[in-house]
């Protein structure tokens, strides 16, 4: 009974072939760049050479008192960032959409910067800062033997980069609290510390623990920051990569990846089914209804102080990097040059010029494939569904270090041999950007009507032609999110790509890596500048592209 | 005047055997929520499925539409077995209950949606779509978007949209219950005098029995998940068949009573008080003489009056409406829903005033007492 059911769906999926396709084009693209790569680590690690079972590495890794401490030290250092980065994100989140404090236009532009920012630049800036030659620690106190290197610095960088996250975390949750409970708590007498204590704190709690578990993910997977300015802290993308770089141990660096997975996954799944599938996607935050917002000087001020200070050193960071850029030698010679601009439009373009071809390529693939997942996982029925979902989520969580490592695994060799191919990389990118456009997608789906896109079935449009003139349009400003995020990745990813590139496709990033390791760092800084540049003009020129996509073939 | 001929596509619709399962919300077995329907509904007629929330009626509307697919039997649109035909493909149109205008479209838009989506050249489009904007007097405002306009006129724009595309069969999904209780009595009346016109096969689903009674050629009573009774509206009210349709389809009281027997169309029967009554009219019957019955009796079917009566009682509560009065009368350990009407006239009786009540035999239909 069920299986003639199930036949005559089958069937109006066959008559719908559109609709048919694209389930199992998406299915197979998810199986060949997401889970095969995967699978492939999996299986390499506990592998011989020859292909037969072999349990021996995994084990002396674990067993290994190096791998031990370098897993100690990941763990600890995403755990430190996570709750710094929480506290900061959370009291943010709190001036902002609790009181009436000035500048709040400014301060949230403040928590955009670190994430549409490329990797390596607050590292960069601790190193003009407070390195050998630093800025503060030399000019300024007179300390020649400063060690910047360390876990410290790693999470003074680490808490700047991700707090944004959990301020946007955060902001969603407290704004979605129904103003009228703590007004409530109020009438009934209680001052408001006790409301925060009482009420907005706990209704805030899932909200804390989902933006802990994000920003221990995005800790533990960083790759540009400890790699700079980790001295002899090891953690693990970065071990990894040096024991495949520097000791050609393969097999080795796939268990130490893997080592990276299992924590960040675990945050993943704890955080995506645990706290009942709290959203991630904290770009598309929804304002809220109106809310009174304190003005109490004794509640208002010392936030303010706070997010002031926060506003400061994002500013001291990030101009940091860009005085570096005009000078000739920081620390020694800080006489006005451009030649580390012209360095980037000369030597430096063919790099430069591949990653924003290739994030052009991957952006639009994977900003359409997010919305296309989105609509069939959440308006249509097909078999597998929730495995789709799962998948194209998936990613968000596996470092890109198991990603790239992967990668090389599954296509460097017979039946495929992509690696160091344009195509390779812009599949990594369109897949691995996938998760912000599936959840902003899924998110607004969810808040449409679902007899708007019956209504466009039963007038005689195919599914195909629903989406385009109908869903799609609706989907804006999620598409937007999605396509932003994913240039932005696509431009700044690092550890994903540094196993995949070849001389012919260098990018940015590692352009930016070798001149770190050159120490080269007013180059570098030249070059972060150009790239940040960049950036906000694709976000202003897919702002122009998005906002007027529907409003063509219209006219009667 | 029209330009389009409405009526020509129109077809009949023939539910066989349809039953729809879904899995229960437990996940451990299954919930049946159609349940082997059969339904002939013929080309041009509206026909109403009403019934109370969870009874089948929309299930069935979108199993017609093609957004479920039925787990068993065939649907048939004009002789022909649609049942693996995808919506898109059906002809049909469908009136959502949130009216689903496309936001991002302007009205005239949303009315050529359906005709551009068949690609049709545009100068038919344009001829159709300003036909139906006329008819549906939305010319004036075809250039603005749905959240502009009124809610009654986004009622009209997805009628508009509904129609323009020359439907098979259109759909009606609580179209009406987004509206308030004025502009939903006008909204129906128009829409009864359009699909008059149109002569477009309709179905509409309501839970509503005064709109049902207000539109329907015929009224289908569905309850879990099967139909309970197909007639025009005065059939039903007149001749209800179950206990289950005379309550839903307007109010009635039930007499307990004893079946005696037959007198050629007309039953004998005697009250719980020991009376003896003739109802000239019961209706069919399969009664063996003796056995226990309910004599169904609307609230405008009792008589009220000072002294005599066949039976005595008290009014426990009046309610004074203007052009009638509501009573609930105590009797013989019975609560009595009656409607005395035209009371400037007929007077109206206190609360707790002791009095005599008839019933008006004619209108008294008998039933089985577990129906």
């Amino acid at each position: 009974m069920r299986g003639r059911e199930m036949r005559r769906r089958l069937v109006h999926m066959a008559k719908d072939p559109a609709l048919f396709l694209i389930v199992i084009l998406v299915f197979v693209g998810l199986a060949l760049f997401v889970v095969f790569p995967l699978a492939k680590i999996f299986l390499y690690s506990i592998t011989s050479d020859s292909g037969s079972l072999d349990f021996g590495p995994a084990r002396e890794a674990l067993a290994d008192r190096g791998y031990a401490r370098t897993f100690g030290n990941s763990m600890l250092l995403g755990t430190i960032t996570a709750i710094i980065a929480t506290i900061v994100g959370y009291i943010f989140a709190y001036a902002l959409t609790r009181t009436d404090m000035p500048l709040r236009g400014f301060f949230k532009a403040i928590a955009t910067i670190p994430i549409i920012s490329p990797p390596f630049i607050l590292s960069l800036s601790m190193i003009f800062l407070f390195g050998r030659n630093g800025l503060v620690t030399r000019r300024l106190l007179g300390i020649d033997d400063f060690d910047v290197y360390g876990l410290r610095s790693l999470v003074i960088v680490q808490s700047i980069s991700f707090f944004p996250i959990a301020y946007l975390t955060l902001t969603g949750i407290l704004s979605k609290i129904n103003p009228a409970v703590e007004e409530a708590a109020l009438n009934l007498g209680a001052s408001k510390l006790h409301i925060f204590l009482t009420v907005t704190l706990p209704l805030s709690l899932p909200g804390i623990a989902s933006a802990v578990l994000l920003v221990f993910i995005q800790s533990m997977e960083d790759f540009s920051n400890p790699v700079v300015i980790a001295g002899n802290f090891s953690t693990l993308a970065v071990e990894a990569y040096r024991i495949i770089t520097g000791m050609y141990d393969m097999r080795g660096g796939s268990i130490m990846a893997l080592m990276l997975l299992f924590p960040t996954l675990t945050a993943f799944v704890l955080q995506k089914y645990w706290l009942s599938g709290r959203s991630f996607v904290t770009v598309t935050g929804k304002p809220g209804q109106a809310r009174q917002r304190t003005s109490d000087p004794a509640i208002v001020w010392p936030l303010f102080a706070f997010c002031a200070l926060v506003a400061a050193v994002v500013i001291l960071f990030y101009g940091t990097v860009l005085a570096g850029a005009f000078v000739k030698v920081w620390g020694i010679n800080f006489s006005f040059t451009l030649d580390h601009f012209r360095y980037v439009f000369s030597l430096g373009w063919a790099p430069m010029r591949s990653s924003i071809i290739l994030a052009m390529l991957s952006t639009p693939v994977s900003g359409i494939l997010g919305m296309i997942i989105a609509f069939l996982v959440i308006r249509k029925v097909f078999p597998g569904r929730r495995l789709m979902e799962f998948s194209s989520l998936l990613v968000f969580a596996v470092p890109g270090t198991v990603v790239g490592i992967g990668y090389i695994l599954a296509f460097n060799g017979p039946p495929f041999f992509l690696t160091g191919t344009a195509f390779i990389l812009v599949m990594v990118f369109a897949f691995r950007n996938l998760p912000v456009g599936v959840e902003a997608g899924s998110s607004t789906l969810l808040q449409i009507d679902p007899s708007i896109e019956e209504a466009s079935a039963i007038l005689g449009a195919t599914s195909a032609t629903t989406f385009r003139r109908i869903s799609l349009p609706l989907l804006k400003q999620a598409f937007f999110s999605g396509l932003v995020y994913s240039f932005v990745r696509s431009m700044t990813a690092v550890s994903t790509v540094i196993f995949l590139i070849s001389p012919r496709w260098n990018l940015a990033t590692t352009r930016v890596f070798s001149l770190f390791e050159a120490s080269k760092y007013s180059d570098a800084a030249a070059y972060i500048v150009i790239m940040i540049i960049i950036i906000l003009a694709a976000i202003a020129l897919l702002n122009g592209l998005v906002g007027r996509m529907g409003r063509s073939e219209r006219g009667a | 005047m029209e330009t389009i001929d409405f009526s020509a596509r129109s077809s009949g619709v023939e539910l066989l055997g349809i039953t729809k399962r879904f899995p229960s919300l437990d996940a451990s077995g299954e919930t049946t929520a159609v349940n082997a329907v059969d339904l002939d509904v013929r080309d041009g007629e509206l026909v109403t499925l009403l019934g109370p929330s969870g009874c089948g009626k929309t299930t069935t509307l979108r199993m017609i539409a093609g957004f479920e697919f039925p787990s068993e039997g065939r649907i048939m649109l004009g002789g022909r077995d649609v049942a693996s035909v995808p919506p898109n493909k059906r002809g049909i149109s469908m009136v959502f209950q949130s009216y689903a205008l496309f936001p991002h479209l302007t009205i005239y838009e949303n009315v050529a949606y359906g005709l551009r989506v068949q690609r049709l050249p545009a100068a038919t489009i344009k001829a159709k779509t300003e036909a139906v904007l006329e008819l549906m007097q939305l010319s004036e405002m075809a250039k603005r978007y749905p959240n502009q306009v009124s809610g009654g006129q986004q009622q009209r724009i997805a009628l508009a949209r509904a129609i323009v595309i020359e439907p098979r069969v259109l759909l009606f999904d609580e179209p009406l219950s987004n509206l308030d209780a004025k502009l939903r009595e006008y909204m129906r009346d128009e829409l009864r005098k359009l699909q008059k016109r149109l002569g477009i096969t309709s179905i509409y689903v309501t839970h509503d029995q005064a709109e049902a009674m207000a539109i329907s050629d015929r009224v289908v009573i569905m309850d879990g998940g099967r139909i309970r009774q197909v007639g025009s509206p005065r059939e039903i009210y007149e001749r209800p068949e179950s206990r289950f349709v005379a309550n839903f389809m307007g109010k009635a009281n039930f007499l307990p009573a004893t079946f005696e027997g037959r007198e050629g169309e007309a039953a004998r029967v005697r009250l719980k008080g020991g009376r003896a009554a003739t109802i000239p009219r019961p209706g069919p019957l399969s009664l063996g003489t003796g056995s226990a019955a309910l004599l169904v009796v609307r609230p405008e079917g009792i008589l009220l009056r000072k002294t005599g009566g066949m039976l005595s009682g008290r009014v426990l509560r009046a309610t004074y409406f203007g052009g009638v009065v509501s009573y609930e009368v105590e009797s013989e350990g019975l609560v009595l829903l009656v409607e005395g009407y035209n009371p400037q006239v007929t007077g109206v009786f206190a609360e707790g005033e002791g009095l005599g009540i008839d019933l008006d035999l004619e209108s008294v239909r008998l039933l089985p007492i577990e129906s």
